[in-house]
């Protein structure tokens, strides 16, 4: 079929360019937008997705202790992350406290999934849109300039330009490219030898994990885990060198996929020795996370507190294929702490889908809207693809102080210790300047040097229990008739939490709410446009090709920043028809684009 | 993954100029998915998804990947490099021969008076999505192979469970459990939730072989399932199996003996995940002190909750094997401290005893 050109009939003179599905994410998501080309600009942005599975609906009357086995199932590639948030939920609601080597096991676990998502989607999914084949077909000024220019940090990953870095992300025919397919097996195995298997876990358990706690099993762990530390040491100035580049070649490039600083992060790796899973405890042993919760608002951090961030959670609809809930039976009118719980509030949501055809002049999607309420305003949150807001809020805490990790209140400090051919290594992560598509990705990046780092404190600590003989991994419990439940963590792409409700012994109400949705989101009933919509219609377009050859890079550059998850966004759609506002076009883009 | 341009520039490995076929691989993977088989096949290594797009092995055919997870195509419907275009290819007739991979549950969308449960790219006249029920109807007639990746795409799986509002179920029960391609093959039914990662390459390794006629008729099992890999069952090849056989039942996930009593299904399912092992022969579910939940059969998820609560059928036989593994341990006890001693022989000293004369 001949590419054609559509002119949007409404007399903009804007171009109607859709990519459904996209490739290189996870799930089934489209893009429709309008384009201006006379400003290089996109005017406006609707996404989709077209799978809806309908999770909260079965769940309910199910035996709670299936709950972490089924929602793990929502995603194939953090389904694990859902299974370790399901499982810190039914510990809250039959109030067991797991044994620590258990948890330092589900650390551990989780720490690899980290290592092998991010290295996956960056290497293999991400690092297309940077390889050498891409920028030749969108950029070919760029290419230019890239073998022109040398890498800064030769010396530390052996490519001598950076366009010889860019090859080596060509798909297939790239060393690196290869080389991070091999380093996405290994971690998974480090993932499997914690929880058993990958995405899925089958050692996980409310209560702590059926994992064989041996020497064996963490010197087989931590014999991967220095290789990836080595492989770290090679792949974050590699990086660094790539991004920093395209600021360099295409000033303005901040510009790409950049919106308001509105990060959101529940946190993530409890720590044993202050972990209750008690509600009453929460926002205690919320602070004492390997990453801290928090919620930063143009770079000023609003809580750190889960509670808080618990209570002001509300889901809004609008423009979702769902009948609202209005007049619904509450489940959770007050938290364990007396606290008024909002009927908008996931314990008390009710899901009730109600399929019809897309209009995005009206309701044309799947996937709700949450947002968190500050007291005054519904903030549509995002998640900078989780290792932005990990990074900042830790960053901003300073409460992180575990030797290969120090958080400065700044800026973040990874210590990676000596490995086989390379010296003891320090990597500074400071709070960037803007949250955008290059400083999502370079996040990414220094996050699998931090999840590296915990693993080797979790690994020490792990081994210290089985050297001293405390092997048990598992504590009994009893699922009581009546209970409430609450888990929160940090998936691979940012904020996720499940909040169940149970009686008479059953799931009376399930609903997880992992980092898409919100990433996602669509216009809420007040009208509040989802982060993606402000970050796409952002972006704009540096890529040289005239309409008839146009890809779209820097648009796909954006979405993948966030690095999309669609089994856990359910559906979303990205603005509507709002006209944007005008910007300058890019300084260097006219001597590039010729 | 466009395969087919690595193929182009140099890969294709025919002999004194002689072009081998191109095998098209149609991937859907907007059923009702997690995209967790795809994720799972990036992690095969015998052979690995690179392997079988570069051709590593000898004799297969050469193949272009058409896969939304890792596709270098990602260009706009009305532009360049347009993912989808293949599919309408597909339906055109325009590449042949392709096999359709089909990931996810597929939904009844008869039950609903408008809109769709999924869909896969839109319909250029109503710009509406077009449904993965639409596509298989279009494309599976045309298709020299359908493959069901994952529990979803083979028997409804987990979306499929009791009280689903989508009516979901699995490609064999849409497309007919006696349906056949233009080849003359069933579908092609890998059952697991998600797929073990070798299992997935070796069946799509052996229809290349299949296709190029290196190899018989794909066999298969009335579930549709490759015989070779879903022949045993888990127990039959769990190394915890010697513990059931004593009569040693964990009575909690602390334990390294027979999880039957706390949640295994493993004796009566069809998987080869602890003889296997996960990756690398590292991981895997009993073996490892995971619980089976039957992830990879027809009746899984219904037929097997509570998941850690122990199988009914189990009660039976394990009491039995309580009994007479008691008096089989005492027996082994017994041989256990013969054997765990050295004989006598094996001692220093100026005389050897061990039975040798010796000549001086």
């Amino acid at each position: 079929m001949a590419p054609t050109k559509t002119v949007a009939g409404d007399g903009s003179g804007l171009v109607e360019m859709s990519w459904d599905p996209i490739t290189r994410i996870v799930g089934s998501l489209g893009i429709h937008t309008k384009i201006d080309f006379k400003q290089k600009r996109v005017a406006e942005c609707y996404s989709t997705s077209s799978v809806f599975r309908g999770y909260s609906v079965f769940m309910r009357g199910k035996d709670p202790r299936d709950a972490h086995f089924i929602t793990s199932r929502i995603c194939g590639i953090c389904g694990d992350n859902h299974a370790t948030c399901s499982v810190y939920t039914q510990n809250m609601a039959y109030g067991v406290k797991p044994p620590h080597l258990g948890e330092w096991i589900i650390n551990l676990g989780e720490s690899a999934e980290y290592m092998f998502d991010h290295n996956i989607f960056q290497e293999n999914l991400v690092g297309v849109d940077y390889c050498e084949k891409m920028v030749r077909e969108t950029n070919p000024g760029v290419l230019e300039q890239a073998e022109r220019t040398e890498a800064p940090h030769a010396g530390e990953h052996g490519y001598r330009t950076i366009a010889d870095i860019m090859r080596s992300l060509n798909p297939l025919e790239g060393e690196f490219y290869r080389e991070a397919l091999q380093v996405s097996r290994y971690t998974r195995e480090m993932f499997c030898l914690m929880e058993g298997r990958h995405v899925h876990p089958s050692t996980l358990y409310p209560g702590g994990v059926g994992t064989v706690a041996s020497v064996q099993l963490f010197t087989d762990y931590l014999s991967r885990l220095m290789r990836y530390v080595e492989f770290m040491k090679r792949v974050v100035p590699l990086h660094d060198d790539l991004f920093d580049f395209f600021y360099q070649a295409m000033p303005g490039y901040e510009e790409v996929g950049r919106r308001r600083v509105l990060l959101g992060c529940w946190g993530s790796m409890n720590d044993p020795d202050h972990c209750d899973f008690t509600y009453r405890n929460m926002s205690d042993w919320g602070r004492r996370m390997f990453v801290t919760p928090g919620i930063i608002v143009d770079g000023k951090l609003v809580t750190n507190d889960l509670t808080e961030i618990n209570l002001g959670i509300r889901i809004l609809l609008g423009s979702s294929y769902y009948d609202d809930w209005e007049g619904q039976e509450l489940f959770v009118p007050h938290d364990p702490l007396g606290n008024p719980v909002d009927p908008r509030h996931p314990w008390n949501q009710h899901t009730i889908p109600a399929p019809q055809k897309r209009d995005f002049d009206g309701k044309y999607s799947w996937v709700m809207s949450p947002r968190w309420f500050d007291g005054t305003d519904h903030l549509a949150l995002d998640t900078g693809g989780g290792p932005l807001a990990r990074l900042w809020s830790t960053a901003l805490n300073g409460l992180v102080d575990i030797g290969y990790i120090k958080a400065t209140g700044n800026s973040v400090v990874i210590n990676l210790p000596r490995s086989m051919t390379k010296p003891e290594t320090t990597f500074e992560w400071k709070i960037p300047q803007w949250s955008n598509a290059i400083e999502r990705n370079r996040a990414r990046t220094y996050f699998q040097a931090y999840s590296a780092a915990m693993a080797l404190y979790f690994a020490e600590k792990a081994l210290e229990e089985v050297r001293a003989g405390r092997t048990q991994t598992w504590e009994k419990f009893e699922v009581p008739d009546e209970s409430i439940g609450c888990g929160f963590s940090e998936a691979v792409r940012g904020v996720l939490s499940h909040h169940m409700v149970i009686r008479d012994g059953k799931i009376a109400n399930y609903h997880p709410y992992p980092p898409t949705p919100w990433n996602a989101s669509v216009r809420d009933s007040y009208g509040t446009p989802g982060p993606y919509e402000d970050a796409v219609q952002n972006t704009p377009i540096f890529e040289e090709n005239p309409p008839e050859n146009f890809k779209g890079i820097d648009i796909m550059r954006t979405v993948r920043s966030f690095d999309p998850c669609l089994p856990c966004g359910v559906h979303m759609y990205l603005g509507g028809g709002r006209s944007m506002q005008t910007m300058h076009v890019p300084t260097g883009l006219s001597g590039l684009a010729g | 993954m466009s395969a087919a341009t690595a193929v182009d520039e140099g890969h294709g490995r025919g002999q004194a100029g002689e072009e081998p076929p191109l095998v098209h691989l149609l991937w859907i993977n907007a059923g009702l998915s997690c995209d967790g088989d795809s994720v799972s096949l990036t992690n095969a290594m015998q052979p690995s998804i690179e392997e079988i797009a570069l051709g590593a092995l000898p004799g297969l055919p050469r193949v272009a990947v058409h896969w939304p997870l890792i596709d270098f195509e990602c260009g706009p419907v009305q532009g360049a490099d347009t993912f989808i275009e293949w599919f309408f290819k597909g339906e055109r007739g325009e590449i042949d021969p392709f096999v359709l991979v089909i990931e996810g549950s597929i939904p009844n969308e008869k039950i609903k008076a408008e809109g769709y449960w999924c869909g896969f790219g839109d319909d250029p006249d109503t710009g509406q999505p077009i449904t993965t029920s639409e596509w298989i109807d279009r494309l599976a007639p045309k298709a020299v192979a359908v493959v069901a990746a994952g529990t979803c795409a083979t028997y409804g799986g987990i979306h499929a469970m009791a009280g689903n509002p989508t009516g979901a179920m699995g490609v064999p029960d849409y497309l007919g459990w006696d349906w056949k391609s233009t080849a003359g093959l069933p579908v092609v039914c890998v059952p697991g939730c998600p797929i073990q990662p070798d299992n997935l390459s070796e069946t799509l390794t052996y229809l290349l072989y299949q296709l190029t006629g290196a190899a018989p008729m794909i066999p298969l099992d009335d579930k549709l399932r490759p015989a070779w890999l879903f022949g045993a069952t888990v127990h039959e090849g769990c190394d915890r199996a010697g513990y059931y056989e004593q009569g040693q039942f964990a009575e909690d996930y602390n334990s390294p003996q027979c999880l039957v009593k706390v949640g295994c299904w493993g004796p009566v399912v069809k998987c080869n995940v602890p003889k296997r092992g996960w990756m690398n022969g590292i991981g895997g579910c009993p073996n490892v002190g995971g619980i089976c939940i039957a992830c990879t059969m027809p009746g899984f998820p219904d037929k097997f909750m509570p998941f850690m609560d122990a199988p009914p059928g189990s009660k039976v036989s394990s009491t039995v094997s309580h009994s007479y593994g008691g008096v089989m341990r005492k027996l082994r006890s017994i041989t256990a401290s013969t054997v765990d001693k050295e004989p006598k022989w094996r001692h220093t000293g100026r005389r050897i005893t061990t039975g040798y004369r010796p000549p001086w």
